[in-house]
């Protein structure tokens, strides 16, 4: 639904964005991650059709952004970064306004607005100006104006960034219900918490170039290692932790037991039995949560680092006399 | 709904036209254009600061015209002068047209600069519109209220001075005020869209906009000028050309309109390093002698210039038959005596000319050096450059084409005084250095129209600085791989061959 080739924008002589390459199929979330000025906003601007590529090429719905603007910015639905609304025109005027210009007619104008109002909860508020709004309900009220056209893509910046807890559960419930409809969604996000909620691909931008991409089970695999599990035993042993051979064991405190696996569900089922026929009473077996926030620093680290070496060995090295 | 995996060769289907073709359908593509322009005005109508000092300025101007037209009335009636009273009422109508059309000046300072600076744009700028549509309704909605304004303050003026003082203006010249005002109003704000869309802040528009407030003023005088003196043929050409500009104006804006440099543009710093390598890159480009450069550079620049060059030729040639055919009605219109009286003395001329040794000393009796040629010519070309960069290239053609007409005249002149015919005037006089000079100009006038018109071209994806910078760099490389060059070679057969040619031609 959107695939985008070695996407690449800059400004005169200022690259915004290096190398991008993205596939995003229907019904799949990809969390785009990156701190800022990595390239992010470009991104989706050239996605949008708003700015064209200097580089590489990218369909939207089938669209090219190059060449057929029009068509994409017709099939995408973007909530932007900076999504100030006209302050003096009411919810419902807003909305109006906008299903006028995505040519919707007066019928589906009117059930699309009701429906996008009452799900966010802004219907009792369609009469009130906006610039009355909180921050919350303004971004409730830009998100249904990305979502008025039932585009099958939706590219959303940091839709969840200024708003209370409940309003932003109720945005990512919007957002999963959006991806079971069968729509490719692009996220930018700093919160990563709610990336790996929601994401079922995620990317890592930095300095306008991609440098992780992939499931956050994957990611996680490839920067901190095979999962790690935890096996909790009913009462403490005193000695050594139990052999079991072929099993990197990471820590023993007595009653609790760590280790690392590649195949867990090969492992595990058999590392338990041979415990149990051991005498060790089982308790629970638990895989030790991740954070995508680790693998974020790690990524980010490391391509630190890499860019380090690079300009280091791009430098000459000084004569010595 | 499910929309499956439209790569790439599924589109997905929505109910927006998905190709500027799509729109093609006359009124359809206005449809857009309409939208904006009700949203707009309805903004405008509920903003106290635009409708305040738009109210005020169209209902209270009228009544203080009013109140002076009444005075000034009273005064000049003691004199017995009503005729220089009812001469002035034409201009308190187009004052009082005037002054609404300033609160458009600031609507259309806004338009674009102040949405992007509150973050308002972004959101239209992804929706399915044209750039053009875009760029029109924004247009045609700054423009709609305080013209409106505008024709109410008049035809308020209008009624007052009709019931106060019986005056009222004939069909000509009312017709005449009305067709100023809108043109002004669509000068002004042609010109104010064109600064907001480049502009980075509401700030730095408002400082530009003195570029279009002190032209219109100076037009304000001059139009007042020749409404006292009822010279409605030459306000009407006033008209046109102000709708030839406002068109100008408009292209310009539709051209270097991108939503790439709305969003793109965040910063208004000089950036001095980049814009010299942005020039030195597009003068030299990658030449690495000076030999490789005219012949990677110039010569396709050249070949690029034909067509202009063409049309340079043509102008030139005008330029001689206006100017001698305007020379010869007058001419003619001088009794013999009057003229064989007025002529410069021959021998006179002929002294200056062995003395100094150039043609400029026929007539003037001064020294001409060769240094002194080449940067008097380099100073015009100088101003003429200024003002064609200014004016889409038109001044600085018309300026080039004024010593043509001068020639021509020249020619008129020397014919009828008997001194020579027209083909020794043109071989002896002007083909001698002007066989090297007038390609030079052709060539300045050809690079000149075509950065002219780089205004109103697409800046094909490229921000305005680079792109003008681009064509100043094409422009330069004929300037000065060939244009000076070949005024330099004039300017050394103007000195020491010309004027021997001429002394021996005007000797026999």
């Amino acid at each position: 639904m959107l695939k985008a080739e070695h996407l690449a924008k800059a400004f005169d002589d200022f690259w915004a964005v290096r190398d991008v390459t993205l596939e995003i199929p229907a019904g799949t979330v990809l969390a785009l991650l990156g701190p800022n000025g990595a390239g992010k906003t470009t991104t989706v601007r050239m996605l949008a059709s708003v700015l064209r590529p200097t580089r590489g090429r990218a369909w939207v719905a089938g669209y090219d952004v190059s060449t057929e603007p029009l068509a994409v910015r017709a099939h995408v639905g973007v909530l932007t970064e900076h999504h100030s609304l006209y302050r003096r025109m009411t919810v419902y005027e807003y909305l109006d306004f906008f299903a006028d210009l995505y040519r919707l007619s007066g019928a589906q104008k009117r059930t699309r607005i009701e429906r996008w109002l009452t799900f966010f909860g802004l219907w009792d508020f369609r009469n009130h100006r906006v610039g009355g709004l909180s921050k919350g309900m303004r971004q409730k009220l830009a998100l249904s104006r990305a979502l008025l056209h039932e585009p099958p893509v939706l590219l959303l910046d940091e839709p969840t960034s200024a708003m209370d807890p409940e309003s932003a559960r109720r945005v990512r419930q919007a957002i999963a219900s959006l991806r079971s409809d069968e729509r490719a969604i692009l996220i930018c996000t700093h919160n990563l918490t709610e990336a790996e909620a929601l994401a079922d691909q995620v990317a890592i931008i930095r300095r306008g170039r991609i440098v992780a991409q992939g499931t956050p089970a994957e990611l996680k695999t490839r920067y901190l290692g095979p999962p790690e599990f935890r096996i909790t035993f009913a009462r403490p042993w005193d000695g050594r932790p139990p052999a079991l051979p072929g099993v990197r064991v990471t820590r023993w405190d007595g009653q609790s037991l760590w280790y690392r696996t590649s195949q867990p569900r090969v492992e595990n089922p058999a590392i338990v039995r041979a415990l149990v026929q051991r005498g060790f009473d089982v308790v629970r077996l638990e895989e030790v949560p991740r954070a995508l926030e680790d693998v974020y620093l790690k990524v980010m680290a490391q391509a630190a680092a890499e860019e380090h070496d690079a300009a280091t060995a791009a430098t000459p090295a000084p004569e010595v006399a | 709904m499910s929309y499956g995996d439209a790569l790439p060769q599924e589109r997905a289907q929505t109910e927006a036209p998905t190709s500027a073709k799509g729109y093609a359908r006359g009124l359809d593509w206005w449809k857009p254009v309409a939208v904006i322009v009700r949203r707009e005005l309805r903004d405008q109508s509920r903003d106290w600061r635009i409708l305040t000092p738009l109210i005020g300025l169209t209902l209270f101007f009228p009544m203080l015209m009013l109140f002076t037209a009444n005075r000034m009335l009273a005064f000049v009636q003691r004199f017995g002068a009503d005729l220089i009273a009812e001469r002035l009422f034409p201009f308190l109508l187009l004052i009082v047209g005037f002054f609404p059309l300033s609160i458009s000046l600031v609507i259309a300072l806004e338009s674009f600069a102040g949405e992007r600076e509150r973050g308002t744009i972004e959101p239209l700028l992804v929706a399915p519109i044209t750039d053009g549509q875009f760029y029109l309704g924004k247009l045609l909605s700054v423009l709609l209220l305080p013209l409106v304004a505008s024709y109410v303050g008049i035809a308020a003026l209008l009624l007052s001075l009709y019931l106060r003082t019986g005056w009222r203006p004939d069909l000509a010249l009312l017709m005449v005020v009305l067709a100023l005002v809108t043109a002004k109003a669509v000068v002004m704000i042609s010109g104010a869209m064109v600064v907001s869309t480049q502009a980075t802040s509401v700030r730095s528009a408002n400082l530009l906009a003195s570029l279009i407030i002190i032209p219109i003023a100076l037009l304000l005088q001059n139009e007042a000028t020749l409404l006292l003196w009822r010279r409605m043929d030459v306000l009407w050409y006033y008209v046109f050309g102000l709708l030839v500009v406002a068109v100008l104006l408009t292209r310009t804006g539709l051209a270097h309109f991108n939503r790439e440099g709305l969003l793109g543009r965040d910063l208004d710093a000089l950036n001095l390093a980049w814009a010299w390598r942005t020039f030195k890159d597009a003068f030299w480009g990658h030449a690495p002698s000076l030999r490789a450069w005219y012949r990677e550079q110039i010569g396709p620049n050249l070949r690029e210039l034909r067509l202009p060059m063409l049309l340079m030729f043509g102008l030139l040639i005008v330029a001689v038959l206006l100017g001698a055919r305007i020379a010869e009605d007058f001419l003619q219109a001088v009794p013999e005596d009057v003229l064989r009286a007025n002529l410069p003395d021959r021998e006179e001329m002929l002294a200056n000319l062995q003395r100094y040794t150039s043609t400029f000393s026929l007539l003037g009796g001064r020294r001409f050096t060769m240094t002194g040629i080449f940067l008097h010519n380099v100073r015009a070309l100088s101003l003429i450059a200024l003002a064609g960069m200014l004016s889409y290239g038109v001044a600085g053609v018309l300026l080039l084409m004024v010593p043509f007409s001068l020639l021509g005249a020249g020619q008129a002149l020397l014919l009828r005084a008997g001194w020579m015919s027209a083909a020794e005037y043109w071989l002896a006089l002007v083909l001698p250095h002007g066989i090297l000079e007038i390609p030079g100009v052709i060539l300045f006038g050809a690079s000149l129209l075509r950065l002219g018109a780089a205004w109103a071209s697409p800046a094909q994806g490229q921000s305005l600085g680079a792109f003008w910078l681009r064509a100043l760099a094409r422009w330069a490389q004929i300037v000065v791989g060939v244009v000076l060059p070949l005024f330099l070679l004039a300017s050394v057969v103007e000195a020491w061959i010309t004027p021997r040619v001429a002394l021996w031609l005007l000797s026999r």
